[in-house]
């Protein structure tokens, strides 16, 4: 029983994660009818940003309140900047193209990033993975019995901000000048652009939400897992892309329920068949999703219209 | 629809791109550079220059086990170098044309087969991890270009033929020194086993130690797996833990080995971890940080080994690479010389020539112990146990076949 409430626990860990990373794809699936595969990556370039600005402030101002919300800051921003960057250079030029161009474009992206960060030149962290810092000093925050079911800090400050996180984002998209502008942009960006809507900036701003989202996530990860590498990125993007589309891309609840149902099938598969099922399980609960449900378990089944 | 091929040609071409990289040459030294020039001169690979016998490697240089690689290649150039300084061998001098696999055992077939029948290579030295070295030891095989590799400790390497030697002690016999030391030193009874799936290495070290401990008389509680590149391993730890075990034999390699550490403590299994050579490593203990001291691991070699000629090897690769050398320096080191000395006995640089000259190998002084191939190519010789304290790693005993 103790056993089952920790998996639980674990498992609920490590799904809020690839929920909030799936949120990302959602989005800009949402916006763009782009499934983004390089939002990982930049994930990744969040978590190396988070790690350099821990260093930088050294061990005893990480670990402090201000020394966390400080490393989230400026991997978020960043991230956002890269996001922006990403947007305007790489897919802007592309969107009149076929769908299939940006999608391309996208993996090149991806692979450019988790690679070209496996150099080991000028201020690229090479290839080996590196220990991240211990930004949340560990504290035991509730213990059952002889330590059979422990409930770590960071494990309740990490669940903390990504709730927090999901509720913000859901306010943006429901209740804000913003998210109606997105939604009418998903619904038909030309027609919202005749309506004066500016479809630029608002994608261009969605692009930078889903990126501070995935650095903000990413952190979370390095956190939890205390390592941080160049291919994480590949790894963690392609689980919160199965979590997203288990949910039903472009559904903003759908995507957080879809990152928790995988987190915790993850969990129970390793705690109580063996690691070599994970990712066969989790691959073909996605398939007997896509089976019974075909737009995912929240998503609708639209017509494509050609 | 018409536009779809081009799209996919285009796909393609972006992941053939991503692909190509991958194994770029990383010519090292004199010898490199030398080598380099050959291949300028003779398009077709060969080295042009008939003052050079060139030797290969594949080995990790990027990737998760990066650090193999690179201690291996360091002490492979160490031996050139003295061995070029010494006036080389049959009076040519040496080279070697380095390969990345980046860890991963499809590239270390490619770099192999490229060191074959491309730069035609008299001799390839092998990678560490045993799942590369079996892909290139096929290639080898088949060609009849003889490979030693250095720390490649799974039997079935050198199973592959007759092309193929290791100066480094085989699985079972590591798995045999960790289950000795745990029920005899350590006096364990409950243990519980943590392996690798994807790697050969981790299962066979695994496999001969759970056979070998209950046969001494202990219980393996429980067995449970991961997969190399993962970052979570608390539902398994928090499996383990259930069953109570006294140790955790962990056969696995550093980058995966320092988180399970700090997992394992976080779960509450303060219990000693054990594993073997792929351990050794200096990134250990930055991931693993405090949680992983106290743990015991098997080994080739240890630095503290007063020994004359295993000191002078530590003061000149610090003098040329300003860090101490792990056991995989060593026995890329051991390999070279092993390599070169096979050369220097051979009749003329052929196949079967070098081959039937590396399986004379006897009592060969290397400073990661003696030497002695037997008739699988495998060298015969002790394995030392290590504990990690503080950041250091500590000459526990010796363990002999």
């Amino acid at each position: 029983m103790a056993q089952l409430l920790q998996h639980l626990i674990n498992g609920l860990a490590a799904g809020t994660i690839y929920a909030l990373v799936a949120l990302g794809y959602t989005m800009v699936y949402g916006v763009l009818k782009l499934i983004n595969f390089a939002h990982g990556d930049v994930m990744m370039v969040g978590v190396y940003m988070g790690y350099a600005t821990a260093f930088a402030l050294g061990r005893d101002m990480r670990s402090s309140l201000l020394g966390v919300a400080v490393v989230f800051a400026v991997a978020m921003l960043g991230c956002a900047l890269l996001g922006f960057i990403i947007e305007r250079f790489a897919y802007r030029p592309l969107r009149e193209k076929p769908r299939l161009t940006a999608l391309i474009t996208a993996i090149g992206i991806s692979f450019a990033l988790s690679y070209g960060f496996q150099l080991d030149i000028g201020f690229l962290p090479g290839a080996a993975p590196r220990a991240f810092p211990e930004v949340i000093e560990p504290v035991e925050w509730l213990v059952i019995g002889d330590r059979d079911v422990v409930v770590w800090n960071w494990q309740v400050i990490s669940f903390g901000i990504a709730v927090t996180l999901m509720v913000g984002l859901q306010f943006l998209v429901f209740r804000t000048r913003f998210g109606r502008a997105m939604r009418a942009v998903s619904w038909d960006h030309r027609v919202a652009a005749l309506m004066g809507i500016p479809t630029d900036r608002v994608i261009a701003l969605t692009f930078m939400l889903s990126s501070a989202l995935a650095a903000g996530a990413g952190l979370l990860y390095a956190i939890k897992d205390t390592s941080v590498s160049p291919l994480m990125g590949l790894y963690v993007g392609l689980k919160a892309f199965v979590a997203a589309v288990i949910g039903g891309i472009g559904h903003v609840p759908g995507a957080v329920i879809g990152g928790l149902v995988l987190g915790l099938v993850e969990e129970f598969v390793v705690g109580y068949a063996a690691s070599t099922w994970r990712d066969a399980v989790a691959f073909g609960f996605l398939i007997l999703v896509l089976l019974v449900k075909p737009g995912g378990l929240f998503g609708r089944v639209a017509a494509e219209k050609v | 629809m018409r536009r779809l091929a081009p799209m996919l040609l285009a796909a393609l071409a972006v992941m053939a791109a991503a692909c190509e990289k991958k194994t770029q040459p990383a010519p090292s030294g004199e010898g490199g550079s030398q080598a380099a020039q050959g291949q300028g001169a003779a398009p077709g690979g060969a080295p042009a220059d008939a003052n050079t016998i060139l030797l290969g490697q594949v080995g990790s240089l990027t990737g998760g086990q990066a650090t193999f690689g690179i201690s291996t290649r360091n002490g492979i150039e160490l031996a050139l170098k003295e061995a070029n300084a010494a006036g080389g061998v049959k009076g040519k001098k040496l080279a070697i044309r380095v390969y990345d696999n980046q860890s991963k055992p499809e590239e270390a077939a490619q770099a192999a087969t490229r060191l074959i029948t491309q730069d035609k290579v008299a001799l390839i030295l092998g990678d560490v991890a045993s799942s590369n070295s079996l892909a290139m030891a096929e290639k080898a095989q088949a060609a009849g270009v003889p490979m030693i590799t250095p720390s490649s400790t799974n039997p079935t390497v050198t199973d592959k033929g007759d092309y193929i030697f290791r100066v480094c002690f085989i699985d079972p016999f590591q798995g045999f020194v960790m289950a000795k030391f745990a029920r005899e030193n350590l006096k364990l009874n409950k243990v519980a086993v943590l392996q690798d799936n994807k790697s050969a290495y981790s299962i066979g070290l695994a496999d001969v130690f759970t056979r070998k401990f209950t046969e001494m008389g202990g219980k393996v509680v429980a067995v449970e797996s991961y997969s190399q590149g993962d970052t979570d391993y608390r539902a398994q730890l928090t499996a383990i833990r259930k069953s109570q075990p006294e140790g955790i034999y962990v056969p696995g390699y550093y980058s995966e080995v320092g988180i399970i550490a700090r997992q394992a403590r976080e779960v509450g299994l303060k219990v000693p971890l054990m594993g073997g050579d792929g351990w050794d490593s200096e990134k250990l203990f930055e991931l693993g940080g405090s949680a992983i001291s106290g743990s015991y691991f098997s080994n080739h070699y240890s630095p503290d080994n007063p020994d004359p000629r295993v000191q002078k090897f530590i003061a000149d690769y610090k003098a040329a690479y300003g860090a101490v050398p792990d056991a995989l320096a060593a026995l890329g080191y051991d390999a070279a010389r092993v390599a070169v000395a096979a050369l220097e006995r051979a009749k003329d640089l052929s196949g079967p020539a070098v081959r039937d000259a590396i399986a004379q190998t006897k009592d060969f002084p290397g400073v990661a112990g003696t030497v002695s191939l037997d008739a699988n190519r495998n060298a015969v010789k002790s394995a030392v146990v290590l504990k990690v304290e503080d950041g250091k790693t500590q000459y526990v005993t010796t363990i002999n076949p």
